[in-house]
């Protein structure tokens, strides 16, 4: 899970990163008495920054400075409802101005490659880092961390000096940001994150070094360890379709198209969606609706609430089920699709091809054979299943 | 021969008591695979009876490993426990830990894996179906009567997609098949398993299953271009999943404009690699082959 900025920041608070204070808003007004509570009877300025889970805001225009209230008012307003990359802007952060004097880049994130940890610390910050690793690339220090010792203070340190901070001319800001960096470390190990970004870590005229941005993204097989993340999830922005799914504990994602999919295991289903988009190139250009993966225990009830959830999608023509049987044999599919269908009763109004194969192929077929639903057909193979599907939505 | 798991494989199921161990050490034992013993501290000393077989439960895998001369290890415990046992199994220096449980938290797989390696222990997974000799030895969650013994090598992110390839190459049979799992950091990696089947006598032919995410599939191409000389026939699966989206497998998401099936696809056509743009098209890719050789 991607966090918003403000939350980011609260996260580092909570773990003693220095950030500066900020206040989140959803309506101008809110914005103004954001701002009145920063800037107080001191004259000075705020921010006024967009609150989404994509990059390259500034420069869309979501980053404002203000005088006042009333101008972080007027800078929220148009803000708030911006469209940045696809995404609507619901929340504004209004924060206390920084007085900059240098701009740094970190990073701790999983290195998949190698499967360890990575640490990127530039001297140059503020810019976009794509764009520094790939003009630039020396000016990007990437150092290994163990995942066993993190960044203790020998690897803040390692990470500081190899990225070029002058140790010995300002020995004291080299240390602020070594400290700075152990303290994000214990956001990466004590928030079970998988990134934890700052861009830009700055160094204020006053000498302090302050995570001025943050993007962390935390790793949803650890929540059970984490009761507090729960909370951190923007049910708003979630598909409607997903967030009903999500409650029924079923793994699914709303894709835009006409073929409803359900299968067990992630790979035969987004094999499933692949096979059903070629299938479509003959049938009118109809595309997946979904992934869905009921997993290996294909119960007539966890049939039965994926195929409500997708019988629900208005876009959705027909209905695609692929199955192999594996631990759970194609019987016991076939018995979960037919009870599903009963269940569902007249909501049950779209055509259903099923594909089932392996563990006991033949009686699940037999099964969904004799219960001759009017609104089933049976495929041999995923490519006729995924093709009959096909010619069914485009009908 | 097969790689990692042959018929003198002597397996010890750690949560074999709990309702998944118990259900698949049922399976495994059916299907011959030589189960010498779980473990489980609160019940040391007993046995469970699956079927005609009696298996002695122990107390550590440590205890196991000396009284059995157990060699690999499966693990079926929940999340919040996984990284406890991965950690006792190294200790105890057995030499393959098979790790099946779902949704472990990866800052655990990156601590154990780290330790297995300074430990010289093979892991495979986490999240995977584990991995299967047909007629030898079945070790985790794959159905043991798709297909038999042959001389196809398969490797797969994906536990379906590895029995839908078993199922359509039946005809065949396999040497072993190894599902390395869908996780964001696994124990055996593409690049393992290839160096293993390129090794492995009794493999004639390699078929590789990847997924959106990572770079896994476009490393293994390099590894392949420089490494092996036996075919190898590949599928990708996710060429319709949108960027952003985690699709089912924890690592499973196409990140901007990396990991998508597209590139993995193009880099391992750039290594020889033939690739089906569907599971039945890389299925007669591998037949060809066969037919051929």
């Amino acid at each position: 899970m991607d966090l918003f900025e403000y939350q980011a920041r609260d996260i580092f608070e909570k773990h003693g990163v220095p950030v500066l204070r900020g206040v989140v808003a959803t309506t101008a007004d809110g914005a103004r008495a954001g701002a009145e509570q920063l800037l107080g009877d001191e004259s000075g300025v705020v921010v006024v920054k967009a609150q989404v889970k994509t990059g390259g805001r500034g420069k869309a225009g979501g980053v404002k400075i203000a005088r006042s209230a009333d101008e972080a008012a007027e800078r929220a307003g148009e803000i708030l409802g911006m469209d940045i990359k696809g995404h609507t802007v619901h929340r504004v952060m209004v924060a206390e101005g920084a007085r900059i004097a240098q701009e740094f880049y970190f990073s701790v994130l999983l290195d998949r490659a190698e499967r360890r940890y990575l640490a990127m610390c530039s001297v140059e910050g503020g810019m976009e880092i794509e764009e520094l690793a790939v003009e630039r690339p020396e000016a990007l220090a990437r150092v290994a961390v163990d995942p066993r010792t993190g960044i203790d203070q020998a690897k803040a340190d390692e990470i500081v000096d190899a990225a070029g901070f002058p140790t010995k001319t300002t020995p004291e800001i080299a240390a602020k940001v070594a400290d700075v960096l152990q303290k994000l470390w214990a956001v990466y190990q004590g928030e079970d994150a998988t990134l934890v970004e700052v861009n830009p870590l700055v160094l204020t005229e006053d000498g302090d070094v302050v995570a001025l941005d943050g993007k962390v993204t935390l790793d949803a097989n650890a929540d059970f360890r984490h009761a507090d993340h729960a909370e951190l999830e923007d049910k708003a922005a979630a598909d409607p379709l997903e967030a009903r799914a999500k409650e029924k504990d079923l793994n699914y994602v709303k894709l835009d198209g006409e073929v409803g999919i359900i299968g067990n295991g992630a790979g035969l289903v987004m094999s499933t969606l692949d096979v059903v988009a070629y299938a479509g190139e003959k049938h009118g250009g109809v595309k997946p609706a979904n992934f869905l993966d009921i997993g290996g225990g294909a119960s007539a009830e966890v049939m039965a609430a994926g195929l409500d959830i997708i019988l629900s999608d208005p876009q959705v023509k027909s209905v695609f089920v692929n199955v192999f049987g594996g631990i759970t044999a194609c019987d016991a599919v076939a018995n979960g699709i037919v009870a599903a269908l009963e269940i569902l009763g007249d909501e049950a109004s779209k055509p259903l091809v099923v594909r089932l194969d392996g563990n006991n192929v033949v009686e699940g077929r037999r099964i969904l054979a004799d219960a001759g639903h009017p609104l089933v057909t049976l495929a041999d193979t995923m490519d006729g299943g995924a093709d009959k599907a096909a010619e069914l939505a485009n009908a | 021969m097969a790689i990692f798991l042959t018929e003198a494989s002597k397996v010890i199921v750690q949560g074999m008591t709990g309702s998944e161990g118990t259900k698949h050490t049922t399976r495994m034992l059916a299907s011959g695979t030589n189960v010498v013993g779980g473990v489980n501290p609160r019940k040391a000393g007993t046995t469970v009876a699956f079927g005609e077989t009696e298996v002695p439960v122990f107390g550590s895998v440590a205890d196991a490993m000396a009284q059995t001369g157990a060699d690999v290890s499966v693990i079926f415990v929940p999340p919040a426990h996984t990284k406890g046992a991965v950690v006792e199994a190294i200790d105890a220096g057995i030499p393959l830990v098979v790790i099946i449980t779902e949704g472990v938290p990866v800052a655990d797989t990156a601590e154990f894996f780290a330790y297995a390696q300074d430990k010289g222990v093979r892991l495979v997974g986490p999240n995977c179906p584990g991995l299967i000799s047909p007629g030898k030895s079945n070790v985790g969650i794959i159905p043991a009567d798709i297909t038999g013994p042959g001389r196809v090598g398969l490797v797969s992110k994906s536990g379906t997609l590895t029995y839908q390839m078993m199922y359509e190459l039946r005809d065949f049979g396999f040497s072993s098949a190894v599902g390395i799992g869908g996780d964001p950091i696994i124990g055996t990696t593409h690049i393992d398993a290839l160096a293993a089947f390129e090794a492995d006598p009794d493999t004639d032919l390699i078929v590789m299953i990847g997924e959106i995410g990572g770079d896994a599939e476009e490393r293994a191409a390099a590894y392949i271009k420089e490494n092996v000389t036996k075919p190898v026939v590949g599928y990708v699966a996710g060429f319709t999943a949108p960027e952003g989206k985690t699709m089912g497998h924890a690592g499973a998401i196409v990140s901007g404009s990396s990991g998508t099936a597209e590139a993995k696809k193009v880099a391992l056509e750039a290594a020889g690699v033939k690739v089906g743009k569907t599971p039945s098209e890389t299925a007669a890719l591998a037949r060809e082959i066969l037919a051929g050789a």
